[in-house]
């Protein structure tokens, strides 16, 4: 089943989606990808918001709750009338922001998080704890996908490189599917579990 | 020495936006073999339809657009440095053009140069040959594959394997089912085997210039990479890792002499992006083809 998905998002809404499900996400969001996870972490989560990030914490406490944080280091353009453009934007591979993750979406209240080849369990136990699920998007479908990014808002931290930034998008009808639900429950897992039996009979053969 | 500048940069642009014809076709097969409208479907439909809009718009397939490596055949007499120095140029201006991200980035600062320029960045492999003409591959190798790359040593017990073409087996199939949340499937393995530590991986990804369809010449190789090709599928991983039947698009083996005490086996992942591409320049006529 095929869900659409308005930012902000509700817990209910969250709750509701299972493992499998087609999501289509409307609404503005944020990437965020190894370097904005980093400086969250040092800065908000396990340091006390320095005077110089300030602003960038307000931005981000309003920008992220009941929001989505999109792990993707984008091809930007710039126009010719100053606005950036999205070129190409596909998912990058989320497993490097397993350390910090489940921090990121207590702290900020994060509903989703979209990237690929999903997360593990402390990932999974903070999706399930606060409400929020793990969003799969295809992998190198990065023309596609940008096509659903209809405006660049603004671009923070541009400092940390064009692909590391924290990018505010607007996106409408960004196709995924749910691979980690807030139940405890993990595509990923499954498909690793039954590959690695199948694997160690081949092996065994 | 002609400048091949503006040649470098439409090669490198047809390259990362324009999917060369045997990998899409072996992923319009895959469409075919996935259930109907299960999630491996899903997938394998997006990428196609994402396949046709790049080469349509001239962008990028993939906002990561890799490492750029490249190998060049040259006659005799040939500036080696001159090229390396267009080469330079064009990814400058392929970067600015958007057909490439910038990629480059200190290894310890993080500091990103901003025009895929840096230490030993580009990859170029020079070879002189026999032939009058200049031909240069470009394949744009992405990070999400690159990172599940692996070099085993065997014998191990680890993995069962002993220092033999079975053991070989063993460690490809391992390494494919670890590589599942890694790189983009349905993708492309690339196997070094022998070699040491540097030349089984260089050897690995060179296999990532062989068209799909081809044959090893070495007839044991070849129904070897035919039995890993069923049995990495028949894992289940499937597009994306949602589960399916299609988990690579191939798989491609060559040997090299190694010492009497090492026996490594190196493997390259190539994402389903998959993306290589070649250029002659011949008499003045540039052409860019599927290698």
């Amino acid at each position: 089943m095929t869900t659409k998905l308005t930012i902000p998002i509700s817990e209910e809404q969250i709750r509701g989606l299972k493992i499998g499900d087609q999501v289509l996400l409307n609404g503005v969001i944020f990437t965020g990808r190894d370097a904005a996870h980093k400086y969250m972490s040092d800065n908000f989560i396990k340091g006390s918001c320095p005077d110089a990030e300030k602003e960038m914490y307000e931005i981000l406490r309003n920008g992220l709750a009941g929001g989505v944080i999109y792990h993707c280091g984008p091809v930007v353009r710039k126009r010719d009338d100053g606005k950036y453009e999205f070129v190409a934007a596909g998912p990058t591979t989320s497993i490097r922001e397993e350390p910090y993750q489940a921090d990121v979406i207590g702290h900020f209240g994060l509903r989703a998080v979209i990237g690929k080849g999903g997360m593990r369990d402390k990932t999974l136990a903070g999706c399930q704890e606060h409400g929020a699920v793990y969003l799969h998007a295809i992998g190198g479908a990065a023309t596609l996908i940008a096509e659903s990014v209809k405006e660049v808002l603004n671009v923070h931290k541009l400092d940390f490189g064009v692909p590391e930034a924290f990018w505010e998008i607007r996106v409408e009808d960004f196709p995924c599917v749910v691979t980690m639900d807030s139940h405890g429950q993990s595509l990923h897992d499954k498909v690793r579990a039954d590959s690695e039996r199948k694997l160690q009979a081949i092996l065994a053969g | 020495m002609q400048d091949s500048t503006e040649r470098l940069v439409e090669l490198i642009k047809s390259t990362s936006t324009d999917l060369s014809p045997d990998v899409e076709q072996a992923l319009r097969d895959a469409v075919a073999r996935e259930a109907d409208d299960s999630a491996a479907q899903g997938a394998l439909n997006t990428i196609m339809e994402n396949v046709r809009m790049s080469r349509a718009t001239a962008r990028p397939i993939c906002q990561d657009t890799g490492t750029p490596i490249f190998y060049v055949w040259h006659p005799e007499g040939f500036s080696q440095r001159k090229l390396a120095e267009q080469i330079k140029n064009a990814l400058r201006i392929a970067t600015e053009k958007a057909y490439l991200r910038p990629n480059a980035v200190a290894a310890l600062s993080g500091q990103n140069s901003g025009d895929n320029s840096g230490v030993d960045f580009p990859t170029i492999h020079f070879h002189e040959w026999e032939h009058d003409y200049l031909k240069i591959a470009l394949m744009l190798k992405g990070g999400g594959c690159e990172n599940c790359g692996v070099q085993y040593s065997i014998p191990s017990p680890e993995l069962a394997a002993g220092r033999d073409l079975q053991g070989v087996r063993k460690a490809v199939l391992t390494a494919a089912c670890q590589a599942q949340g890694f790189g983009c499937a349905p993708g492309i393995l690339g196997v070094g085997i022998g070699g040491d530590r540097a030349t089984g991986v260089i050897k690995a990804k060179e296999q990532l210039f062989r068209p799909l369809t081809d044959n090893n010449p070495d007839p044991e190789l070849d129904a070897m990479e035919k039995q890993l090709h069923q049995e990495i599928n028949e894992l289940n991983i499937g597009p994306m890792g949602f589960g399916g039947k299609t988990t690579v698009l191939g798989v491609k083996m060559a040997e090299l002499h190694r010492l009497p005490a090492s026996f490594f086996v190196s493997i390259a992942y190539m994402c389903w992006a998959d993306r290589r591409k070649t250029m002659t320049i011949k008499n003045g006529n540039v052409e860019i083809t599927a290698p």
